[in-house]
């Protein structure tokens, strides 16, 4: 090991802490590998793509992000926009964080 | 049953007639056909480390014909209260919502704990992004004033309003018979959170490890 490796920059811009708990909460729900749920990018299609995302796997979707962010979701800001492609999701998680 | 009167219910069950005898409830709606293969495999464990388990169906849950829409916290913690007299149970083992039917004497442990409130949100919006499917709209809000009033169905399960507003207004209550077990004990991630239902037999090994060494079993 050199000097050289340990100062090395990170290989490519950090992710956001918001962005890595969301992929965990995916990969708990749709039981994926972590290389796979790393390979989510923000035109991945998630509710209406995956089949076994269903209302009942997205509901509990919903409650662990808002145990995990701490944030509320309401009635209204369930619409199938925010739903449809991971980048969505990840887009309206970093918009109610900043809320709360 | 509301009535008053009882009616018998299935019971699977391992007992060698042993010391510990372990009352073993299940989550409710959802999350009981999630995670029923899970602690079924537990409650196999725990038998080959001599620990005798007993899981009943509640009215109106698994097996049981009783209907859905007549079921209160209340009753399945007076069934649950009776399933246990009937084992003999000397502990209780409650399974996330399963937590909320456990008698309130025995001593024993809580599998991730969920309050009554989270469970029917989670329910209610289930059934709003499925309506939302069906190009409907109905609000989460609205689905629990129905609920409220006149019961409502949930994602495929019949609440009436008297098991509405126990969820919705009970506590999860904390005993001092009972300790938490975490997930984070447990290892791995949560099973019930699986959109199919799932077995991992190191969470089930390691959920039978804690009671056994709680039960300080050689």
């Amino acid at each position: 090991m050199t000097a050289e490796t340990a100062t090395a920059e990170p290989t490519g811009p950090s992710r956001s802490a918001i962005d890595t708990t969301l992929r965990a909460i995916l990969r708990d729900v749709l039981a994926l590998e972590e290389s796979q749920v790393e390979a989510f990018d923000a035109d991945t299609g998630l509710f209406g793509h995956l089949p076994e995302l269903d209302s009942m796997a997205v509901a509990g979707l919903f409650t662990e992000m808002e145990d995990r962010l701490d944030i509320v979701i309401d009635d209204d800001d369930v619409d199938g926009e925010m739903l449809e492609t991971y980048g969505g999701l990840l887009a309206f998680a970093e918009a109610k964080t900043v809320e709360s | 049953m509301p009535s008053g009167a009882t009616a018998d219910e299935m019971l699977l069950a391992f007992d060698r007639k042993r010391e510990h005898r372990l009352l073993v409830l299940m989550p409710l709606f959802d999350e009981a056909s999630k995670m029923r293969r899970q602690v079924v495999e537990t409650m196999r464990i725990l038998d080959q480390s001599g620990v005798d388990c007993f899981c009943p169906d509640l009215p109106g849950c698994n097996e049981s014909l009783a209907p859905h829409s007549e079921q209160t916290l209340s009753g399945w913690r007076d069934a649950a209260a009776r399933a246990a007299a009937h084992v003999e149970a000397t502990h209780v083992l409650g399974v996330r919502s399963g937590c909320l039917a456990a008698p309130a004497e025995l001593h024993g442990w809580t599998y991730e704990p969920v309050k009554p409130r989270s469970v029917l949100s989670r329910l209610a919006r289930a059934e709003q992004i499925s309506a939302r499917e069906a190009n409907e709209t109905v609000t989460a809000k609205q689905l629990m004033a129905e609920g409220y009033e006149k019961g409502v169905t949930l994602a495929g399960w019949s609440f009436g309003p008297d098991l509405v507003n126990e969820l919705a207004t009970s506590e999860l209550a904390s005993s001092p018979h009972r300790l938490p077990i975490t997930q984070e004990e447990v290892g791995g991630s949560p099973l019930w959170l699986r959109a199919e239902p799932a077995f991992d037999p190191a969470q089930a090994k390691a959920l039978a490890v804690i009671i056994v060494e709680r039960l300080e079993l050689p």
